[in-house]
């Protein structure tokens, strides 16, 4: 019973994080339709955009300068590359993102080298927030878990409920018209794309000192994102959000359970625990193609 | 006209032939490790410690007269990598190579050259290992031609466990490690040495994660908790081994560590606070342990590179040093005569004797076990990246203890 309820709190936590760091490209992807390879790449610039800030004007100030200085990186990157790639298709803006994931990691090596910086969580943060049995609940866990929720609450009111909302939806279908209305199409594409890759870089400033920031943390966490949003549903924001969760409660139990994988001697449950993502979007894939809560095919 | 295609011609037969002379003035190593990619920062590490050692020898004049050098090879981690880059140092000459990061790498390079050795007994090349912890290679695969200056798994785990034997608030012990080779030979010889020193100690896990791909390590902690082990041993290193400790703060896990790396690049800054007390390292390395002339080196590294830098890889400058050493003894760079030179080599290291064994060319040096705590008072030199925290020496073991019997069987050119 212990070891079931700390599961599902971590198991929870654990989904959230998975939310937060998905939920900037379910946004430029179910928006704009750019499948951003780049998307954990400026995650870690967000981490030590973050690192930078915290030291010298502290962590709060970095939690807002931090997403703001690389989501107006990301806007300049969508005005003057993403776009023109644009033009020629799919597949040009796929290598563009692709490329940019490494160019960004090689500047990371130059600028901050190749080992882990520290950056330390801050103190008020820092430390339990509750005792459950003799495990203790860290307070910047729970801070994560808020900030995710926060995010959740804050894009669905964005998208469905401000006029600017509308306008974003209405120029993913119907551009043309709504350009014909006034509106500055392009511009709007590129505060989205800013937009999300701002709350990758937010998720970078609270995920950075939680885990390792370091220049391989992108490649880390680069795939799993992608796995959220196809699994939640190609453009499903509420998906995303179960599919974090549920992946999140899978992998943890996972490792909690002790089972031997039968037939195999050495093979046990819980190493199988970072595949099983993977195997559910193999399995989402085949038998349901637009994910749990995708309203579209592509 | 033509005098000017002469002049040019002249100068290029002239460039032609400087070029490889210079070259070949050389003792040249060919330092085949990541030098990019997840773990790029620890190979950038032992490249630089290597280098410092080159300076050193150079600075005296290095050896018979001639120049050592260090030609850096980026294997990316990979097997396959690293046999084309030991191909490619041979066509260049290189007769020297030195490598450590991956037991996996190691064994590759080992076959390669015995195999390469054979075929080309006047180009043979001789292996300098200064970290592949893997037994085998002193054992049942042992070559004249491979020379481990680190302590193997096996070595480590016996230094470990006869300092557990009196430990006796240690009762129940988990094994969390990485799965691949390294992680399962960790496990399997704790469990052996524990059941021979510590029958009363109980294994209440064992436990394998996947290689640097766990995030957050709190649904193994929360297993641990749950187990109820006071003691986690672990071969884990890099992130998995700081987030390991993080998420043991995090949830307040009253264990103590026992690692194997966790002095190493990167690991003290991230464990912090948190590793304080908790986190034990077993190792050939111990900085505040050494005598005055380890300590000269130390403090010409840490001018050279930073009032934080902590020079670790020991094993990397040892080798480099009785490779010199070994030059001298047969008056040769022949890499056969080298190698036998290297044989039962006998040199004073920064802890005391250390000794390059015949038998299986496995170096035998003292060991020792130290816990990560406030740095200050008696404790000079901090650990690796940090101010704040150092590694206190709690037991050591002589060289002469901590050596292993060898089942290696060598056979000689």
């Amino acid at each position: 019973m212990e070891l079931f309820l700390t599961s599902l709190l971590n198991g929870v936590t654990y989904g959230l994080l998975l939310f937060m760091l998905s939920s900037g490209l379910t946004l430029i992807f179910s928006m704009m339709g750019v499948l951003n390879f780049a998307h954990a790449s400026f995650y870690m610039l967000g981490a030590y955009f973050g690192y930078v800030i915290s030291t010298y004007v502290g962590f709060a100030p970095a939690l807002v300068l931090a997403p703001l200085a690389v989501g107006a990186i990301g806007s300049l990157i969508e005005r003057y590359g993403v776009r023109r790639a644009h033009a020629f298709g799919h597949v040009a803006e796929l290598l563009f993102t692709f490329g940019l994931a490494f160019l960004i990691e090689e500047v990371v090596h130059l600028v901050w080298g190749k080992s882990p910086v520290p950056y330390k969580v801050p103190a008020a943060l820092d430390g339990p927030l509750f005792t459950m049995f003799a495990s203790t609940f860290p307070a910047y866990k729970a801070f994560m878990m808020a900030v995710s929720v926060g995010m959740l609450i804050a894009l669905y009111a964005l998208l469905t409920r401000t006029r600017v909302g509308l306008v974003i939806q209405a120029a993913l279908s119907r551009p043309d018209m709504v350009e014909a209305l006034g509106h500055d199409v392009p511009k709007l594409f590129m505060l989205v794309f800013g937009g999300g890759v701002g709350l990758a870089a937010l998720a970078g400033v609270i995920g950075g000192n939680a885990f390792v920031t370091e220049p391989g943390m992108a490649a880390a966490v680069g795939t799993i994102v992608f796995v959220v949003v196809v699994v939640g549903g190609l453009g499903s924001l509420t998906g995303a959000f179960v599919a974090s969760l549920g992946i999140g409660i899978l992998q943890t139990f996972a490792v909690a359970i002790d089972w031997k994988v039968p037939g195999f001697e050495r093979l046990t449950l819980s190493q199988t625990a970072p595949v099983l993502p993977y195997l559910i979007m193999v399995l989402i894939l085949i038998a349901r193609p637009r994910g749990l809560m995708g309203t579209r095919e592509s | 006209m033509a005098t000017r295609k002469n002049i040019l011609g002249a100068a290029l037969a002239v460039f032609a032939f400087a070029a490889p002379m210079n070259a070949f003035a050389q003792v040249r190593i060919a330092y085949i490790d990541p030098l990019s990619g997840a773990m790029g920062a620890t190979g950038e590490h032992g490249l630089r410690e290597l280098e410092f050692a080159i300076e050193a020898i150079n600075a005296k004049g290095g050896v018979l007269g001639q120049k050592m050098a260090v030609v850096p090879m980026d294997n990316k981690l990979s097997s396959q990598e690293s046999l084309n880059l030991l191909k490619s140092a041979i066509d260049q000459g290189i007769r020297f190579i030195s490598q450590g990061n991956g037991s996996a790498v190691a064994g590759a390079l080992i076959d390669a050259i015995n195999k390469h050795n054979e075929r080309n007994p006047d180009q043979a090349v001789v292996y300098l290992n200064y970290a592949a912890v893997d037994p085998d290679f002193t054992n049942d695969k042992c070559s004249f031609w491979h020379f481990r200056f680190d302590a193997n798994t096996d070595m480590k785990m016996a230094a470990l466990t006869d300092y557990l034997k009196d430990q006796k608030k240690v009762s129940k012990v988990y094994l969390l490690n990485q799965d691949y080779s390294h992680g399962h030979q960790v496990s399997k010889v704790a469990k052996a040495m524990l059941a021979e020193k510590r029958p009363d100690v109980k294994v209440v896990g064992d436990e394998l994660h996947p290689l640097a791909r766990v995030k957050d390590f709190a649904p193994y902690i929360a297993k641990i908790q749950a187990s109820g082990a006071d003691t986690v041993i672990t071969g884990n290193w890099g992130t998995d081994l700081s987030l390991l400790v993080k998420a043991a703060k995090d949830a307040n896990l009253k264990a103590d560590f026992y690692t194997y790396y966790g002095g190493t690049v990167g690991v003290p800054p991230a464990m912090g606070e948190a590793g304080v007390d908790r986190v034990k390292v077993v190792s050939y390395w111990s900085a505040n342990s050494m005598n005055a002339s380890g300590q000269a080196v130390q403090e010409a590294y840490r001018k050279k590179y930073g009032a934080d830098q902590d020079p670790y890889s020991q094993s990397i400058r040892i080798s480099a040093e009785m490779l010199a050493r070994a030059m001298e003894k047969a008056k040769s760079t022949n890499p056969v005569a080298v190698a036998k030179a290297l044989e039962g080599m006998k040199v004073d290291g920064p802890f005391g004797e250390i000794t390059m064994r015949a038998d299986d060319h496995q170096l035998i040096q003292p060991m020792f076990v130290a816990t990560f705590v406030k740095a200050g008072g008696p404790l000079k030199y901090s650990a690796d990246g940090t101010k704040e925290y150092a590694f206190r020496a709690d037991a050591r073991v002589e060289a002469a203890a901590a050596a292993r019997p060898t089942t290696c069987k060598m056979k000689r050119p």
